[in-house]
């Protein structure tokens, strides 16, 4: 038995990924939820505003590497950052205009809205693939490891290595940074408390002379960014395919539903059961078990409860679970 | 007589095709406390949600010191000077005391701290509770976070509707004396309450509304010594 590297292992398969891809969904679900709360209905552009936003951000980060600006031990793609989000809420907002406000001034039901945001979505996902293409992109460079496994390994003297990619850390740091200042801003700014009010009652933050419409303008560049931030960490972390962007909808759907819709702090929760429980059951066990187990009940076959071609299941049937059992959430929400 | 300080002038119309307000005369002086009875459906909130601007009257005018505000949407007549507590959903529920009173100050630029010293004055239980989230509180001391918002605006007049709606008989009468005091410090009082021998003991002006009309208007003691408003309304 050997709990010491079992522990490392788990630390390394399963727990510092699992960190980093909730990290990245809870960032993507806050956005979702924040839409829903200001503007009440699911936005099913989510995954492809990621998509667009993060093809801004390679393109800005290949002119950056061309003209040979870079960060250092950093990706360039972070000095990228503030050019993606800035075109992309552009373009948000120029959805919202021709699009989302016609709808909002009839007062249209959620659904309608939904089925609109649909619309945006293929838009948007059409314009990622004639832009960019629908080709996988790796935009990462800079440091790639914060510690590698060797390194553990000689530094412990372990049989298990224990690597922290460059990329973990950044997404780890940068999404508790974002949501640092996301509650800040909600909770202390006077804008931000008129985006709780309007979430809270419509009516009574019309009446206190709440301008619905600026709500609205910060909401979507609030939503806009942290979608950007998400898709860039993510694209950095793995890839980016506008392909695999869309699929990201789902879980990230599925995080903001199980924290609650339009409470920001279930959102990152939800965030984070999913992805610990899609890494959970899709990872391997056979090495963690093996280094627990003396040698004869060593498993023979990978312990794996679940393919990775299978991980959005585990989304669908969180999804399903939370809303037959729980339908408001973690948190409470709508 | 000078013309009153807020008048809605022989309103008509309603929500739709269909009036429910018919040549409805609702009036209040500088400082005073008018109060609107009557049956239910009579449409007395109605009646009031027409002088706040919330429906398109067919016939008729509102007027706020003088000027005629008719045309004004519910929020420009905020920023005139009218506060409006709605009878249910009239507070911040998920955030707290505080933050409900900052947001119903959100309209002023200047220093709101004064304002919400004379909220906690006057209401002393929401200065213990500034922290909590509104949606805790009992019903009398939600409706105390929904005056004190309306309030935050420094307004002219306050409207109220229904304040006194499911609370108990002891936090109606301590939310009367409240509302007494609001109007001595110069704001002028309309309200609509189902606890009309109550409310007509406190007001000045009475108005007791039937089917969208004018039934009877007088001071509130005057319609309390009615012997026809008693039996009508008042039950004996």
């Amino acid at each position: 038995m050997d709990i010491l590297n079992a522990l490392v292992a788990l630390l390394n398969f399963v727990f510092i990924p699992a960190l980093a891809y909730g990290s990245q969904l809870a960032l993507g679900a806050l956005g979702l939820t924040l839409v829903f709360g200001i503007l009440r209905f699911s936005n099913f552009a989510h995954g492809d505003t990621m998509a667009f936003g993060t093809m801004w951000v390679i393109l800005f980060t290949w002119w950056f590497q061309s003209m040979g600006i870079s960060a250092g031990p950093l990706p360039t793609a972070l000095l990228a950052l503030p050019f993606g989000i800035a075109i992309t809420a552009a373009f948000v907002l120029g959805t919202d205009r021709v699009v989302y406000r016609f709808y909002r001034k009839k007062k249209a039901a959620p659904i309608i809205l939904v089925i609109v945001s649909t619309g945006v979505m293929f838009i948007m996902n059409g314009l990622t693939r004639m832009i960019i293409g629908a080709e996988e992109q790796s935009f990462a460079d800079g440091a790639r490891f914060v510690m590698t496994a060797q390194q553990f390994k000689d530094m412990t003297g372990l049989q298990e290595g224990l690597a922290i990619k460059a990329t973990t850390a950044i997404t780890v740091a940068i999404a508790a940074i974002c949501v640092a200042l996301l509650f800040w801003f909600l909770q202390r700014t006077r804008t931000g408390k008129s985006m709780r009010a309007f979430s809270d009652n419509e009516d009574l933050a019309l009446l206190s002379g709440i301008n619905p419409e600026r709500v609205v303008m910060v909401t979507w560049i609030i939503a806009t960014a942290l979608a950007v931030i998400a898709g860039t960490l993510y694209g950095l972390d793995k890839s980016f395919r506008p392909f695999i962007y869309f699929q990201l909808l789902l879980p990230i759907a599925a995080a903001a539903v199980v924290g609650g819709l339009g409470s920001p702090l279930g959102a990152i929760a939800g965030g984070f059961v999913i992805a610990f429980s899609e890494v959970f059951v899709t990872y391997a066990w056979k090495k963690v078990v093996g280094y627990l187990v003396t040698l004869d009940l060593a498993p023979e076959t990978l312990l794996q409860l679940l393919s990775t071609d299978y991980k959005f299941a585990v989304s669908f049937a969180i999804l399903i679970i939370v809303l037959l059992f729980m339908p408001t959430g973690i948190f409470k929400g709508k | 007589m000078a013309e009153p300080f807020l008048i809605g002038e022989n309103m008509t119309g309603g929500y739709g095709a269909v009036d429910i307000l018919h040549n409805c005369t609702i009036a209040v002086e500088k400082g005073q406390i008018a109060v609107i009875v009557g049956p239910n459906g009579a449409g007395k909130s109605t009646a009031m949600k027409a002088v706040f601007g919330m429906l398109n009257l067919r016939g008729g005018a509102v007027k706020l010191a003088g000027e005629d505000i008719t045309k004004l949407s519910p929020q420009a007549r905020v920023r005139k000077g009218m506060g409006f507590v709605p009878q249910t959903h009239n507070i911040f529920t998920s955030m707290t005391v505080e933050e409900n009173l900052e947001m119903g100050a959100f309209i002023r630029t200047d220093e709101i701290k004064d304002t919400m010293a004379q909220v906690y004055d006057l209401f002393p239980i929401l200065k213990q509770k500034r922290h909590q989230a509104a949606g805790e509180l009992s019903g009398g001391q939600r409706q105390q976070v929904a005056v004190g918002r309306a309030l935050m605006t420094q307004p002219k007049v306050l409207m109220l509707d229904e304040p006194t709606a499911g609370v108990s008989p002891i936090v109606m009468d301590e939310l009367f004396d409240r509302i007494i005091e609001v109007a001595r410090t110069g704001i002028s009082i309309l309200m609509v309450e189902q606890n009309a021998r109550q409310a007509l003991d406190i007001a000045d002006k009475g108005y007791v509304l039937v089917q969208g009309a004018n039934r009877f208007t007088d001071t509130g003691q005057a319609l309390l010594a009615d012997p026809e408003v008693r039996r009508s309304f008042l039950g004996g």
